[in-house]
């Protein structure tokens, strides 16, 4: 009996911890007023004053602020967009490597597994500095499409919304393929050829078995990508431009440039307000998924 | 109607069928019989067109169908491993083909229900492959490929994970299916009952290659190697060397100082060839005093009796350690048996009972 209450209570414990109590506090400064103190909020918890007072003193203005000023709510629309087309391209892009994974000869797949998680063996800072060193005007693939004689001029892309497209989609391609890449390789091979004998030509096959029988994994896929991409804040910083409007660069401009920390934490408050509907949705496709595996 | 010309089949290295050729008639319903991996669902494969000859062809209906995809042929199969959609459920697996022939929906349905009612499968139609047993399965596979009323319909081991009674009766179903719609069928089995009930030809396989191609009987009765007369039912046999004594039949001298063997044979053996006689179970008799009128007639002394109910078979060991089986149909209650463990009995049969068999 203790035993597994121990079991039980350390990973509440972790997110108690680690979890409940940050956003307890994010909270708490969310319902707070700014002030030129350190911290740059009040009230403060003053046991002296009682903690009546203290509630007293808090208030939902900022929350109230956020519907006023358009910036909010254009940035959090702008953020939905971005992580939401973002996240169809990366699925169009995985899913054809996934499928090539799983198709791919047993002795090669170790190898080609190898190469999808590679690029997290280094910084992932690094590899976004190394986008903008190939983005931009100056850079390599401007140099190479100049020199293939392609194009006069060289192309913005870098600080548009395209780098930023492009940032995501590359950072987030292999949480896309793997949960994809997992469920084609349970797809037993002879059910396409079934659906072939029984008169469906390949392309079709592949329409009404192997996507059916993958769609776990793009559900899988498209969440693990969405979510992360929604709060994105170190692409849309260093590749995207002046008009890339996204939640995450709201939120540290309030931060640091704004010092503004009681709107920042209602900012964050309500991303993770926002987070929570696909965050639900995708335990239950999880939960759906082990239970038809029964 | 199919026609296999020199058909090899390698995987790499692997030789899976060795230069084989073989016609299947149209209408026919035919088996094919042969031991774990002797390539039996290859052949099945390549008449569905999941596979390629290496070299050769397969012709249909005087066509070389080596080019055409599977989808564009009028043969259907039934998987071994069943390759049911485990997204779609029973009715929706069993429409699955005619809705690829675009016909009208109450056509479909007509059709489903139809096949539902045959596999004896309607209480489970709404129901998710997953949610059945492996021999509702087997008959949901079935249904699949019949349902499209193939010309040529390929059953992989299809029925396997049926229950002996379900079994006995889908065959019957199979038999008349066949019969009603005049499908041609290539069954494959390793059950040799089973193919000697539904097929009108049994090719018996080995290693890729065809060991003999008859009907039931005369595989049962005239096979023509002793691995075919191995391979099918139970078989005595006996090596020996054979020596002519006119009118096709033969001596064969099978051990010191035992008298020489006397059996007929249609193909000729010279003198002082090694041959092997071939004598079913159920052919020799045993009793306990000599037998005065026997063309053959051996001594020897009871070992084991394995009683099968309608039938009983008894080891019986000779004196030079050979062990004879003798069947014989247990027409008397079991308390009323004559002979029994450690009895010396006589076992005889005619001459014409075995079939000498040259390898
Ligand atoms: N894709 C393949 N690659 C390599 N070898 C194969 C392949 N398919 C079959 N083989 C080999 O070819 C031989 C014949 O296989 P096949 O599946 O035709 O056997 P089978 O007669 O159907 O056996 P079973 O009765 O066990 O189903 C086997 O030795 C098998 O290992
Ligand atoms: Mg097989």
């Amino acid at each position: 009996m203790m035993r597994r209450f121990t079991l039980i209570a350390v990973p509440y414990l972790w997110l108690l911890l680690l979890f409940l109590v940050p956003f307890v506090i994010v909270l708490k400064i969310s319902l707070s007023d700014t002030a030129l103190s350190i911290p740059p909020y009040t009230p403060v918890l003053d046991w002296a004053e009682g903690i009546r007072a203290f509630f007293s003193q808090l208030d939902f203005e900022n929350f109230v602020w956020l519907t006023q000023d358009d910036l909010y709510w254009k940035a959090y629309l702008s953020s939905f967009s971005i992580a939401l087309v973002s996240t169809l391209l990366t699925l169009l892009i995985g899913y054809p490597i996934a499928y090539g994974m799983a198709r791919a000869p047993e002795e090669w797949r170790p190898t080609l597994m190898m190469l999808i998680i590679l690029p997290f063996w280094t910084s992932f800072l690094i590899r976004v500095y190394a986008w903008m060193g190939i983005l931009s005007n100056e850079g390599f693939l401007n140099q190479f499409l100049l020199w293939l004689g392609l194009i006069d001029t060289p192309l913005t892309i870098l600080n548009t919304n395209t780098a930023v497209y492009i940032g995501i989609v590359y950072t987030y391609l292999p949480f896309m393929i793997l949960p994809i890449y997992a469920a084609l390789d349970r797809l037993d091979g002879s059910l396409i050829e079934a659906a072939e004998d029984l008169g469906c030509s390949r392309l079709l096959a592949f329409w009404l078995v192997v996507i059916p029988l993958s769609r776990n994994g793009i559900v899988a896929g498209c969440f693990l990508v969405f979510i992360p991409a929604l709060g994105e804040f170190v692409i849309p910083s260093l590749l995207g431009g002046s008009g890339t409007l996204m939640i995450g660069k709201v939120l540290w401009e309030e931060f640091f440039s704004n010092r503004d920390w009681p709107v920042a934490s209602a900012v964050a408050v309500v991303l993770l307000l926002i987070l929570v509907v696909p965050i639900v949705l995708f335990q239950r496709n999880q939960q759906k998924q082990a239970e038809a595996e029964q | 109607m199919i026609r296999f010309q020199n058909v090899t089949k390698r995987f790499g290295e692997f030789t899976a069928i060795h230069d084989l050729s073989l016609d299947i008639f149209e209408k026919e319903f035919f088996a094919l019989l042969g031991p774990s991996g002797c390539g039996k669902t290859t052949m099945m494969r390549m008449l569905g067109g999941f596979e390629t000859p290496t070299e050769g062809r397969i012709e249909l209906a005087g066509q070389d169908i080596g080019p055409v995809p599977p989808n564009k042929r009028a043969v259907n199969m039934m998987f071994q491993s069943y390759a049911l959609f485990p997204h779609l459920s029973i009715w929706d697996n069993i429409a699955f083909g005619l809705r690829r022939d675009k016909l009208p929906k109450d056509q479909i349905a007509a059709r489903v229900e139809e096949m539902l009612k045959l596999t004896r499968l309607e209480k489970f139609a709404r129901r998710k492959p997953h949610q059945i047993s492996g021999g509702q399965r087997q008959r949901v596979a079935l249904a699949r490929s019949l349902a499209k009323a193939p010309k040529l319909l390929l059953l992989d081991e299809p029925l396997g994970a049926l229950d002996k009674k379900l079994r006995q009766d889908t065959q019957f179903e199979l038999m008349d299916i066949q019969e009603t719609t005049g499908t041609t069928f290539v069954i494959v089995t390793h059950d040799q009952e089973e193919a000697m009930t539904v097929a009108s030809r049994v090719a018996v396989m080995d290693e890729g290659r065809l060991m003999q191609v008859a009907t039931p009987a005369r595989i049962y009765e005239t096979p023509d190697s002793v691995y075919v007369a191995d391979f099918i039912g139970d078989v005595n046999i006996i090596q020996g060397t054979a020596k002519p004594i006119g009118d096709d039949r033969f001596h064969v001298s099978w051990n010191e100082g035992q008298p020489p063997l006397t059996a007929t044979s249609a193909k000729p053996f010279s003198d002082g060839q090694t041959c092997h006689l071939a004598i079913r179970p159920e052919k020799v008799t045993i009793t306990t005093d000599k037998p005065d009128t026997a063309d053959n007639a051996v001594q020897g002394k009871v070992h084991d009796i394995a009683y099968l109910g309608n039938l009983s078979t008894y080891h019986v060991a000779l004196p030079c350690g050979t062990m004879i089986k003798a069947q014989t149909a247990n027409t008397r209650r079991l308390s009323r048996r004559q002979i029994t463990w450690e009895d010396p009995v006589w076992l005889s049969w005619t001459a014409t009972a075995g079939v000498l068999l040259a390898e």
